[in-house]
């Protein structure tokens, strides 16, 4: 059964078209990494589903309650009064009218998932005063603590050490194993998260692709995407793509 | 002296009047200083005395053309829900122009200039019995709807991308925030007066955040801080007679520039 179905979507901003006639399904537990360039539309294709955007046309059909939801990294003022803790807290409760005290159980849940990323040292900081990192790390929380059936992640491992790109990464794929809550996962590179991944959606200035690694990450499909040359490297167990105008996947120095 | 005027029945009226505002200014504070929304309640409280002039010239009660004024700007505001820039530059234009009308309606009505004085620089022991009941039923109003929206109000003020995946009402509540701030610069402006709106609305919640990141905690601070200014600064405009609202702002500042030392300290320890 579908969680989410995504159905001849298209979405033009003026004269631009992004994609057209893009449809898939997502089955329970299904992780799904979305790649492409700059400007291919993919945290538009996120905003599709959260319905904060209406796609030019088509269709997705999917329960929007509790959704999980980390948007790309922002950064939070210094002297904003909020802690790590009531950031994640807001995934739990934030949306309900009235003022409360979190119960026992409530709290309790929030603890676990501050610890699961390896957060609780942080968690009674001011948020505007830790490292992209570890804010990112509480926006992992935040959206793992609502319980979700769906998970959307807009390159959640962006400023991450690489130790923290594997916590997080288990941590999802933990998620989608045992509570069957599909994870499409926003990224500019594929590696940290080949070894989880079920399939791929590569959307390409020239059409989009979708499939398991071995028939979307090749150089014949890539060239097809992009319209020009691509060369789809194996190396040392890593995916590396060379050719592609704007170099996006040729290795990011972090 | 000081004593006497004590069992003043005016010196009562002003110091409930002065404690209700104070509350409800260091409440929705928090929420305007969250969202970055100083330069709209300065905005808001000039306009208020633009509806207030206008009700002048029309032989209308000041109070309720100050309350329709600023209630209008806010909501207007509220749904064109700009954003950084572009916001304050749309504030700053209308801002100017309803300055621009005061000015005229002022010169157009033919009573007394105190009552311009009053509005733009407060005159809280001239508030009477029916004022007090205005104040307090609009008091009554704002902290009920604070309280019914806390939760989605402060998830929407710090974090509004994941509050709409949540689907919280992001824009109806950014409209409800400035409906709040906007009757309760009307509120401010019958103690401290139209300029000095951000003593109160600003001043007290800008230093609660300097000293606490805890959002129960940082709301008390405000409350507390502007109580103690507008209480302090009414005692004090009885022992020396000078402007009520020149007190207020200087103890309120105090405060904000105690916690900034503070905060500066316990940041370097």
């Amino acid at each position: 059964m579908s969680i989410v179905a995504v159905e001849q979507l298209a979405l033009r901003f003026g004269e631009r078209e992004l994609w057209h006639d893009l449809s898939f399904e997502l089955a329970a537990g299904e992780f799904l990494a979305v790649l492409g360039p700059n400007g291919a539309g993919k945290t538009s294709l996120l905003r599709i589903l959260l319905g904060q955007l209406e796609p030019t046309g088509g269709r997705v059909v999917l329960d929007r309650d509790r959704v999980g939801y980390v948007p790309q990294q922002r950064v939070f003022d210094r002297d904003l009064p909020l802690r790590g803790r009531d950031l994640v807290r807001f995934g739990l409760d934030g949306h309900r009218w009235g003022v409360a005290r979190l119960s026992g159980e409530g709290r309790r849940r929030v603890d676990d998932v501050i610890a699961a990323v390896g957060a609780s040292a942080l968690a009674d900081k001011p948020i505007g005063v830790l490292s992209g990192g570890e804010q990112q790390r509480l926006r992992v929380a935040q959206a793992l603590v609502s319980d979700p059936h769906l998970l959307l992640a807009d390159e959640p491992l962006l400023s991450l050490d690489l130790g923290y790109q594997q916590v997080i990464v288990q941590l999802l794929d933990k998620r989608r194993r045992e509570a069957g809550t599909p994870v499409v996962f926003v990224t500019h590179d594929v590696n940290p998260i080949l070894h989880v991944v079920d399939r791929v959606l590569y959307l390409g200035p020239d059409g989009w692709a979708i499939g398991s690694i071995d028939e979307v990450l090749t150089s014949e499909t890539l060239s097809t995407l992009y319209g020009t040359e691509i060369d789809v490297l194996r190396v040392r167990g890593r995916v590396v793509v060379v050719g592609t105008p704007d170099a996006e996947h040729v290795h990011h120095v972090h | 002296m000081f004593t006497d005027l004590l069992g003043e029945h005016f010196v009562h009226t002003a110091l409930i009047a002065g404690a209700v505002v104070a509350i409800v200014a260091g409440t929705i504070g928090v929420f305007v200083v969250m969202r970055g929304l100083s330069f709209a309640v300065h905005a808001i409280s000039e306009l208020g005395f633009t509806g207030a002039t206008g009700a002048l010239v029309l032989g209308l009660d000041p109070v309720l053309g100050m309350i329709c004024g600023s209630v209008a700007v806010g909501a207007v505001l509220g749904v064109l829900s700009l954003r950084g820039r572009e916001r304050d530059s749309a504030i700053g234009a209308v801002l100017a122009f309803g300055l621009g009308l005061g000015v005229l309606f002022l010169s157009l009505y033919q009573g007394y200039a105190t009552t311009a004085t009053n509005l733009l620089f407060g005159s809280i022991v001239g508030v009477d019995d029916a004022q007090l009941l205005g104040l307090a039923i609009v008091a009554v109003i704002v902290l009920g709807a604070v309280v019914v929206l806390w939760r989605p109000l402060y998830f929407s003020g710090v974090d509004p991308e994941v509050a709409r995946s949540r689907r919280v009402p992001v824009g109806a509540l950014t409209v409800a925030v400035f409906l709040l701030v906007a009757l309760t610069t009307a509120e401010a402006i019958q103690v401290v007066g139209v300029l000095l709106v951000l003593t109160l609305v600003i001043t007290p919640a800008a230093a609660a955040q300097r000293l606490t990141v805890r959002p129960g905690l940082t709301l008390a601070l405000s409350i507390g801080i502007a109580l103690v200014s507008t209480e302090g600064g009414i005692l004090l405009s009885l022992a020396k007679a000078w402007p009520t609202s020149f007190f207020i702002s200087s103890i309120s500042f105090a405060f904000y520039l105690a916690a900034r030392v503070t905060s500066y300290a316990r940041e370097r320890a």
